[in-house]
């Protein structure tokens, strides 16, 4: 569903040098969105209560008026919107990547998500909002603000990746430190806000499927058009400029997709972080640089690693659950120390 | 330098003093007295300053020296250690990873004591003791997790500040786990710990604490000649002959085992370890560690946010760990600003 075609006329703007896995691109695309796929019936199939999948099949082709027609249902909803949120973070994630130059960065350890969770917790606590058509504005304006910190601490002359993860990580205990006020001082407040606040699909229903998907495809298209004035922008600056980008143009248009994609998925399923790390960097090993590849292939894999995530939480704590922001730390933590134990990432 | 004096002895032995820390380092330690015996007259049952002294001295009358020996003087030497800990954990953390934001809240060694706790508490709802002995065993493991991993031929100062964030996401992780599995009880218990509280504080946390600094402040500062000189690049230092490796792993396992026993005694305070080095470092105008002042600020915040707190919304209502991460988040960014255009964030 979110497999976007290739661009076309790769021809007269492929480097001199082809790269000499280009042909595997098109196939290997077209591989991910199978697992994707396979990732999401695993997804409505797998739970407390498992499915076999010809209920499955009947709960999305045939109505058979079954108890597992309403599990489906439910599930569905779940999965679509496991899909949406990792396709956005993780976009969110390769375009903050490009745009800060740096390889370390993701909505969650820049503190976006943080900015987003703070301002949602108020307009529920202080302004009395509970629909998230009407939070998910208070979601935008915080992502926007700490982005335009983190864009503006990014634009200074000794700006390196550890500086901008240390400003990301101090904003972000910042922010949570308000959250954990506002929590001891509104009991209700704890009540419903712990579940939230760690990123969970749990409360996901057609409803709030509806409410955020015209901010997320604004998000997509906006950041997919966006490859090639990014893949001009790494080159650098001046380079960019010569070779004619709109150099604030880019970065205003960037930030927003950004903006609208972290604050759209953390107002639906809470702070879910590391998908926009992990997954750019999985991607562009076989890519290679080209922001025209990495941006579908990471809208294509990041809903199978949240999906994938969610999946192992209902499975790891039956009949519970583990949410899946947990699970994603998890798993990204550690990815993130490889990452800065890699010698070249280190050295930045 | 005028602002330096040097003392000679006839016997030839000599030493350096910085006037200007000096004075500082004095006043801030006045501040923090002074805010600690007005602390120690605020609550329920007012006692004036000059009572407060005096029963402090011993010449009080048995019903406020009840009230000062046993209710209030120990939460405010808890508050006055915690701080003093914070203070001087934060100053070695910013020094070796060479980042005014690397301190100890960042690198998740209070997010890793606060794991210790909340096992403590959720799966075993374990007394304020065990709550305490499981934050610093918490916040230990936490400690050896980052320096193992951020071990690589020696640990480089950035390496550790990533590998430290990359520990604290999983360390958080699994904290929210902890806090989704428990009960509301439970979780509100965890809630009010884990934002850093003096409430009910009494000479059982006084003691372990007092002993501890007792014992790493004078190896803290017996090191910081060799990690002043190491802020001048590993190798600069060995060629003046620090042994980088060593001093760095003597200093930062002081620093863990400051920053796991504050926050067992009080809960992970936000913000001081930050906060108070940079403070110190702007008064004293003066480069290196600034171990001494950071110190003494790190105990003159907390115990003023203690009094603060108590102030303005009534004793026992708000926890300082409140205060002091509002005020230090509203620093922190004023900090994200200014150095950044000095080009140091």
């Amino acid at each position: 569903m979110l497999v976007e075609s290739p661009p076309e006329q790769r021809a007269d703007t492929a480097p001199a040098h082809p790269n000499r896995r280009a042909p595997l691109r098109v196939p290997g695309l077209f591989l991910s969105a199978v697992i994707l796929v396979l990732v999401a019936l695993a997804s409505i199939a797998i739970g407390a209560k498992d499915l076999s999948l010809q209920q499955v099949w009947h709960g999305l082709f045939e109505d058979s008026g079954t108890y597992g027609d309403a599990v489906v249902a439910d599930r569905l909803s779940r999965t679509v919107l496991g899909a949406l949120a990792g396709a956005a973070l993780g976009l969110a994630g390769a375009v903050l990547q490009a745009l800060t130059r740096n390889p370390l960065a993701d909505p969650g350890l820049l503190g976006i998500n943080a900015g987003a969770s703070a301002a949602v917790v108020t307009a529920i606590t202080f302004f009395g909002v509970t629909s998230l058509s009407g939070y998910v504005w208070f979601a935008f304006c915080g992502a926007a603000a700490v982005g335009a910190l983190v864009w503006f601490l990014g634009g200074s002359r000794g700006a390196t990746p550890v500086r901008l993860v240390l400003a990301g990580t101090a904003i972000t205990a910042a922010l949570f430190g308000y959250l954990q006020a506002v929590m001891i001082l509104d009991e209700a407040a704890l009540g419903r806000m712990r579940f939230w606040t760690v990123g969970s699909l749990s409360s996901a229903n057609s409803a709030v499927i509806q409410q955020v998907l015209p901010f997320l495809l604004t998000g997509f298209v906006l950041a997919l058009l966006l490859a090639r004035p990014l893949n001009a922008m790494a080159m650098g600056d001046d380079t960019a400029k010569a070779l004619g980008a709109h150099l604030n143009r880019t970065r205003g248009l960037a930030m927003l997709a950004a903006t609208l994609l972290c604050g759209a998925a953390t107002a639906a399923c809470g702070p879910i972080a590391f998908i926009g790390l992990m997954v750019p960097h999985v991607v562009r090993s076989f890519t290679g640089p080209d922001m025209r590849w990495i941006l579908p292939y990471t809208a294509v894999l990041s809903p199978v690693l949240l999906l994938g995530a969610d999946v192992i939480g209902r499975v790891l704590t039956r009949p519970a659950e583990l949410q899946v922001g947990i699970v994603t730390a998890i798993i990204g933590g550690p990815v993130f120390i490889h990452l800065v134990r890699r010698r070249r990432t280190a050295q930045l | 330098m005028k602002t330096h004096r040097a003392v000679r002895t006839p016997g030839g032995l000599s030493l350096r003093v910085d006037v200007r820390t000096l004075v500082v380092g004095t006043l801030l330690l006045l501040v923090a007295l002074t805010a600690s015996v007005v602390l120690i007259g605020t609550g329920d049952f007012p006692i004036p300053a000059a009572d407060v002294v005096r029963t402090l001295l011993g010449e009080g009358d048995p019903g406020q020296e009840f009230i000062v020996t046993e209710l209030r003087l120990p939460r405010v030497l808890v508050g006055l250690l915690v701080g003093a800990s914070l203070g001087l954990a934060g100053a070695l953390f910013q020094s070796i990873s060479r980042n005014p934001l690397g301190s100890p809240d960042v690198l998740g060694l209070g997010q890793g004591a606060t794991a210790g706790a909340l096992v403590v508490i959720v799966l075993f709802s374990g007394t304020a003791n065990q709550v305490a002995l499981g934050a610093l065993v918490g916040g230990l493991a936490t400690g050896f997790a980052i320096y193992l991993l951020a071990w690589k031929r020696g640990v480089h100062g950035y390496r550790l500040v990533l590998v430290g964030i990359g520990v604290s996401a999983v360390v958080t992780a699994v904290n929210g786990y902890l806090l989704t599995k428990s009960d509301i009880v439970d979780a509100a218990r965890a809630i009010v710990w884990m934002t850093g509280s003096l409430d009910g504080r009494d000479w059982d946390q006084v003691w372990p604490l007092l002993a501890l600094c007792a014992l790493l402040v004078p190896l803290v500062l017996a090191n910081s000649r060799g990690l002043r000189m190491m802020e001048m690049g590993d190798d600069v230092s060995y060629a003046l002959g620090v042994r980088v490796e060593r001093v760095r792993l003597v200093l930062m396992l002081s620093a863990v085992l400051l920053t796991a026993a504050a926050t067992a005694a009080s809960g992970p305070v936000g913000f001081v370890a930050l906060t108070a080095p940079q403070l110190a470092r702007r008064l004293t105008r003066s480069p290196g560690p600034n171990l001494v002042p950071a110190m003494c600020m790190g105990a003159a915040l907390l115990v003023s946010a203690d009094w603060i707190s108590q102030r303005a919304f009534g004793a026992g209502q708000l926890p300082v760990g409140v205060v002091t991460g509002v005020l230090g988040g509203v620093y922190l960014l004023w900090l994200l600003v200014t150095e950044r255009r000095a080009g140091r964030i």
